[in-house]
């Protein structure tokens, strides 16, 4: 039988609208600003932004005021966003070679070219709450050298490249697949993979790589580079017949150098993780370095150590946090006509159960 | 003139709206325009490389606005800026034809090259403060030379 359902809209409308007084919280104190959220709150911005897949603070910082500092909503809302823009076209890869560092540093040498430039950074700090940021305190402005930073930082792994004992990326022009485009499909090629990776959730990410680290397809990994920066972002333009930059974002790149004994097909070398994400986050850069280099296996020709991190298809159809959450909160929603007829069911199965049991026990 | 162009046209989707803005205003007699292409909100995928070097994966979009303006006096302009600032592209629109025509030497001087300044004079205090991080190490002597 089938039953519609209609109503609720007053309920719903009553809901949303006090959504909306909490939101706001004690009018006593001020309102917060999309301005404020986005000039000191950035490192949720900059979540937003990576796992969102799309480059706009603005657009970010308000997603977060929306959704009360639900990063996942918020990433939902940017999401649905950016399903209603068209796309003008696609940039030529940015060129992190030659990226405006703020931040960059080596976990393999020491004396790298171009030195080991902290930025803005909570390493080092004491993990201590800091109560004069309780108080509205003044903040000095941080330290200005004499000389700016050189414009391009070579990359670290150019070192190990000179001597040959790293595994090269191979460069062959091909077009790479677009998972916004077409659906995912197995077995993904690390393309495919860095995509969904780059944009996946922080929290799984990371947890994967931390499975590496503990043992499930343990590859020993070291930070190469971590840097920080702005990068130029360049693209064709048809109507001028030319390519034009047509602005500047903000990436995290870390680049990890892997221990590798060799394989059926590979010599003895380094092997190589890649990890890239919009706007500033390193804990999410080096979790997307160890899990791609895990992914690899095959192409290394590693074997399979059934671990979940080697796993493609656990790794990228788990890894997206809004069809995650949208498969998994979906299960609040009404589903009084599904479970109407497991009711059902339930009770003819004891029915049955019943009247066989009278059976047996009247035969005996 | 390409490279020119090239190069004006980086400094007008780089720099932010309101800097434009107030550039803009200082340019006398603004000229009339009709428009090719409204502003038009969109979004670009902005792709990187395996390992830096390799081949190309898409990382996520950036949003964009363009236009295409045509000036009275026939020059046609077009304005792709970062971000979703309509008037932004509409002005880098008008200033990319007006850079193409007779008045170019005024509209460099008042607009691109203070924009173009001001942008240096901030990567600048950034790279200063990136520099005040840059660690030095000394070793300290652990005396088996003695």
């Amino acid at each position: 039988m089938y039953v519609a359902v209609k109503g609720g809209e007053k309920a719903i409308d009553n809901a949303h609208a006090w959504l909306a007084e909490d939101r706001r919280g004690d009018p006593s104190i001020d309102v917060l600003s999309v301005a404020q959220i986005r000039e000191q709150l950035s490192f949720a911005v900059n979540r937003v932004m990576a796992e969102g897949s799309l480059y706009d603070p603005q657009l970010a910082a308000l997603a977060i005021k929306q959704a009360r500092g639900d990063l996942i909503e918020a990433i939902f809302l940017l999401r649905a966003y950016r399903t209603t823009l068209p796309r003008f076209g696609t940039s030529h890869p940015i060129e992190t070679e030659k990226m405006s560092c703020i931040r960059r540093i080596s976990a393999t040498f020491k004396d790298a070219p171009g030195g080991q430039v902290l930025g803005p950074t909570f390493d080092y700090t004491h993990r201590l709450l800091d109560f004069k940021l309780a108080a509205d305190g003044d903040i000095e402005e941080a330290e200005l050298a004499s000389k700016p930073l050189d414009e391009a930082v070579p990359h670290i792994t150019n070192f190990l490249n000179a001597e040959g004992l790293i595994q090269q990326e191979p460069n062959t022009d091909t077009e790479p697949g677009d998972l916004t485009r077409e659906p995912l499909e197995l077995p993904a090629n690390r393309a495919l993979r860095l995509q969904s990776l780059a944009r996946g959730d922080e929290g799984f990410v990371l947890g994967m790589a931390y499975s590496t680290q503990r043992g499930y397809a343990r590859n020993h990994a070291f930070v190469g580079e971590l840097r920080i920066g702005d990068v130029t972002v360049e693209m064709d333009i048809p109507e001028l017949g030319f390519s034009i930059e047509i602005g500047e974002v903000e990436v995290t790149e870390c680049e990890t150098v892997n221990q590798f004994q060799g394989s059926k097909t590979e010599p003895p070398q380094f092997t190589r993780g890649y990890g890239l994400v919009l706007g500033q986050s390193e804990r999410k850069s080096i979790s997307m370095a160890l899990v791609d280099r895990a992914l690899r296996w095959k192409e290394l020709g590693e074997d399979n150590l059934g671990a979940p991190a080697q796993d493609e298809e656990f790794v990228l159809y788990h890894c997206d946090n809004i069809q995650a959450t949208g498969f998994l909160e979906h299960i609040k929603l009404p589903h009084y006509v599904d479970f109407q007829s497991e009711l059902e069911l339930i009770r003819k199965l004891r029915r049955e159960a019943q009247s066989h049991l009278q059976t047996q026990e009247a035969a005996e | 003139m390409n490279n020119d162009r090239k190069s004006w046209k980086s400094v007008l989707a780089k720099s932010r709206a309101n800097d434009v803005d107030k550039f803009w205003t200082t340019i006398e007699d603004q000229p009339n325009f009709k428009f090719l292409r409204v502003p038009e909100i969109g979004a670009v995928m902005v792709r990187g490389r395996m390992g830096a070097t390799g081949d190309a994966f898409n990382l996520g979009e950036m949003t964009i606005t363009r236009c295409s303006v045509e000036l009275a006096t026939g020059e046609i302009g077009h304005g792709y800026v970062q971000g979703r600032d309509r008037k932004h592209s509409e002005r880098a629109a008008i200033l990319d034809a007006l850079l193409q025509g007779s008045r170019s030497t005024e509209v460099d001087s008042k607009v691109i090259t203070p924009l173009r300044e001001l942008r240096l004079g901030r990567k600048d205090v950034k790279a200063k403060k990136a520099a005040a991080t840059k660690v030095d190490f000394f070793t300290l002597a652990r005396g088996e030379d003695e």
